[in-house]
């Protein structure tokens, strides 16, 4: 992306709470920002990468994104780094000792947890990683907030030597609302000092920060005790206090405007004293609080009594819906009839694209019996879904390599025949799982694994990675050639084979024959996907309606321009009672990849005529 | 309008019909009036055919970004199943601007699945007025089916609590910027769209 005239400062923006984070690091001097893309982070990278004069990019995952942002806050200068929930997981290994050696220049990280699960495989509370690593947390509760917040992470930061956590969720992350910016200050230039008592982390060395780290705790309490983002707003209807931070805050404001309420900005570490003065002038606390009860017991073990968890619910979102039924019934109150029940409508659940070339890998694993399919995180995942129904297991970047030679080492008597394969993408292979393919080879697994290398982190919108070969600005970098490198790994040169998922025939014998070789393989697909540059559309087909037999094998194929335009049932000679789908082709969303055609028995699938206008299906 | 003085509008269809962009649009008219304003949707897998809803709330101040279910002022519906889906969040009595075209998912093709016989009349039985008109054909017969959430746009217009005037100006000023090209075209979809829930009011 080109670098665009960044908006005048003291404008009015609509931004969301990722573009509001991006500009307030922006203005904040930053130097240098890094991310591995994940919903619903991805936008604060992609957007900070459009100003200009801040370094900028995508890391291969969140751990190398949080050290080379801790890198140049050692540096002197300021730094950011941005990842969803379940990257910090990855990230911690580099956080937890990072706490201790602290940072020169500012380091805010902005974690954004899926509450609600809109994208993800869990739903974690990253409040916990202020507490687990004593660092403070802000929690913003809109776009202005998000914008604010940043900035004064950073001022904290170098304040107290520490790295903060900005902790977003999607539904701070993903609303737009009205921010003022402001301007840029200069950047801080700071310089490295050679220091190995503070920042080679040796047991003697780490021994001595640990002390340091608590003294700091109690300065980040009275910080927190004192801070103008945890602030009171008085109200008449004194039956009630709530305590509320982030999104939750609003739903509170919004549902009950005449209660008391004390906001969270920064929380953590917890203000308990100006908690427990507010909890004196309400008859009862209510504590307000996204995903886990960590308020809640912080303030019970503080002992101020308060309600939370016991009247709200522990996963998902705390909207006015959820907050008024609930507060009604704990006032003993006539709870607000919901005549508001949703009308019964089929599922849309996620598909893949049309003419996706995961579909041509799809079809053919859904075609081969005695198969275990372990696989990972990405568009890929869809696979589990119909109409393949050819994935097993999900849980983490890279899994599905450990998990696949786990599948294989601990088969029971049972399972002696069965074929154990690993679905990965290319970003996902190179974020994490990598090294559980160096574990199959060194340990002697019998897995084949299936690269899709579609030079792309597709679910998230295309971004760059090591093997699209395209840097964040979409500038060209070295591409990792995967098949030198999975050899290099130690997968003999014979058992690695690159094919082109479209060539469905030639799909299937490999994959067969590979599946047959009791060690490992690795079969590299090699196909962009549909969403980037890379892709180049054919011509449409048709379906010529004569010819169709319905017999439903491109249905298989699970492409969502192929559409059934009615089933008839039939016997068949055998006396075989079949439904037969006989099918259209949405002419106006083909691309022409072909993969429909190969599986059609009776050659009804053909060039689209292109002196025929674009019909469109209705049922 | 809701008890706080807030216009909730709820905007729903499918990944890649443009709600998201249709709601931004209507989102930077009401800017321009002054309102505070607040978008929201949850759009992760969004772009692989799942359903979008984008809530929109404008007025002198908006505190929580989302539509509490039954209270939104408006419900437009990109697709009709999806307006079938979503008119349990509309205020009683509410409006629904839909479009007829159906999109059907791969579940339904599937025969896992039955696409609703009517979902206009669902919603009507529900007591919600319906204006409702096929906007996928209004934006092909102008040539381009991406005119699509203009054509919804302009069928929003008369529906507003400010002049239409305000809406159009923001979808041109859009274009303006980015595809001059389209920008008489736009027009010309948005005075469709316009004309077509005024017909289908009749």
């Amino acid at each position: 992306m080109a670098a665009v005239l960044p908006a005048p400062g003291h404008a009015r923006l609509l931004l969301s709470g990722n573009e509001a984070v991006a500009r307030a690091v922006w203005e904040a001097g930053c130097k240098v920002a890094a991310a591995y893309p994940g919903t619903p982070s991805t936008e604060m990278l992609e957007v900070l990468a459009t100003y200009p004069d801040i370094y900028t990019e995508w890391s291969v995952n969140e751990k190398v994104a949080l050290e080379v942002a801790i890198g140049a806050a050692y540096a002197g200068s300021r730094a950011f780094c941005a990842m969803k929930h379940v990257g910090m997981n990855v990230a911690s290994d580099a956080l937890m000792t990072l706490t201790l050696t602290g940072v020169i220049g500012g380091l805010v990280i902005a974690v954004a947890d899926d509450v609600g699960l809109s994208s993800s495989q869990n739903e974690q509370d990253s409040r916990f990683w202020g507490r687990f690593a004593h660092l403070p947390v802000f929690e913003p509760a809109d776009s202005q907030e998000a914008y604010a917040m940043a900035r004064a992470a950073f001022e904290l930061a170098e304040k107290h030597q520490v790295p903060v956590i900005l902790r977003m969720t999607t539904r701070i992350n993903h609303v737009k609302g009205l921010v003022t910016v402001g301007e840029r200050s200069a950047l801080t230039g700071g310089s490295f000092h050679k220091d190995p008592a503070r920042w080679v982390m040796t047991p003697a060395a780490a021994g001595k920060r640990i002390p340091l780290m608590f003294e700091r705790d109690k300065a980040l309490r009275d910080e927190a005790e004192a801070s103008p983002l945890n602030i009171i707003e008085n109200g008449a209807d004194k039956r009630l206090g709530f305590v509320a931070s982030g999104p939750a805050w609003m739903h509170v404001r919004e549902a009950f405007p005449d209660a008391p309420a004390l906001k969270l900005g920064l929380s953590c570490p917890l203000p308990v004293e100006k908690i427990r003065a507010f909890a004196a002038t309400v008859d009862k606390l209510v504590v307000v609080e996204e995903v886990e009860p960590l308020v809640e017991t912080e303030l019970k073990a503080a002992g101020i009594e308060c309600l939370g968890k016991d009247i709200l619910p522990r996963q998902g979102e705390l909207a006015p819906s959820v907050l008024k039924p609930a507060i009604a019934r704990l006032l003993g109150e006539p709870v607000p009839e919901t005549s508001a029940t949703p009308a019964q409508v089929f599922p849309r659940p996620p598909t893949m694209c049309v003419a996706c070339p995961h579909l041509g890998v799809y079809y053919t694993l859904s075609q081969i019996k005695n198969l275990t399919i372990s696989g990972d995180i990405g568009c890929y995942t869809l696979g589990a879904g119909h109409p393949w129904n050819a994935l097993d297991t999900t849980i983490s970047m890279g899994a599905s390599m450990g998990i696949a030679l786990g599948l294989d080492k601990g088969r029971g008597e049972a399972d002696k025949d069965k074929r154990i394969l690993a679905v990965i993408g290319d970003s996902t292979f190179l974020h994490m799982g990598m090294q559980g393919l160096l574990d199959i080879v060194y340990n002697g697994g019998n897995v084949t694994v299936l690269l899709l290398d579609n030079r792309a982190v597709g679910m998230t919108g295309g971004q760059g990675n090591p093997g699209s070969g395209k840097g964040i600005h979409g500038d060209e970098r070295p591409r990792v050639d995967f098949a030198r490198l999975v050899e290099s790994l130690g997968v003999k040169p014979e058992r690695v084979h690159v094919v082109d998922p479209y060539q469905l025939p030639v799909l299937f014998k490999t994959i067969r024959e590979e599946l047959k070789i009791p060690e490992v393989s690795v079969i590299i697909t090699n196909q962009p996907c549909v969403l980037i540059d890379d892709y180049k559309k054919q011509k449409p087909f048709e379906v010529l309606e004569a010819k169709c037999t319905g017999c439903g094998n491109c249905v298989e194929v699970g492409c969502p321009a192929i559409h059934v335009t009615h089933r008839e049932k039939a016997v068949k000679p055998s006396g075989k009672e079949v439904e037969l789908q006989f099918v259209r082709i949405e002419t106006a969303a083909c691309t022409g990849c072909g993969l429909c055609v190969q599986p059609c028995a009776p050659d009804a699938i053909v060039p689209a005529d292109p002196t025929q206008p674009i019909r469109l299906i209705k049922h | 309008m809701s008890e706080q003085n807030v216009t909730n509008i709820l905007v729903v269809g499918i990944g890649g019909q443009g709600v998201m962009t249709a709601t931004e649009i209507l989102a930077e008219a009401a800017i321009a009036l002054g309102h505070d304003v607040k978008k929201t949707e949850v759009a992760g897998m969004a772009q692989r055919g799942g359903v979008v809803s984008s809530h929109l709330r404008f007025g002198a101040k908006v505190l929580s970004p989302q539509i509490m279910p039954g209270t939104a002022d408006l419900l437009v519906g990109f697709e009709a199943a999806e307006a079938m889906r979503w008119c349990h969040m509309l205020k009683p009595g509410g409006l629904v601007l839909m479009n007829t075209a159906r999109i059907v998912p791969p579940v339904v093709d599937l025969g896992l699945y039955d696409y609703p016989a009517n979902p206009q009349a669902t919603i009507e039985a529900r007591g919600f007025r319906v204006q409702a008109f096929d906007a996928m054909a209004i934006a092909l017969q102008l040539g381009d089916l991406r005119l699509g959430n203009t054509v919804m746009l302009g069928a929003m217009a008369d529906h507003l609590p400010f002049p239409a005037e305000v809406l159009l100006e923001a979808i041109l000023k859009r274009f303006a910027a980015r595809k001059p090209q389209m920008v008489e075209l736009n027009r010309q979809a948005f005075e469709a769209g316009r004309a077509a829930a005024t017909a289908a009011a009749r």
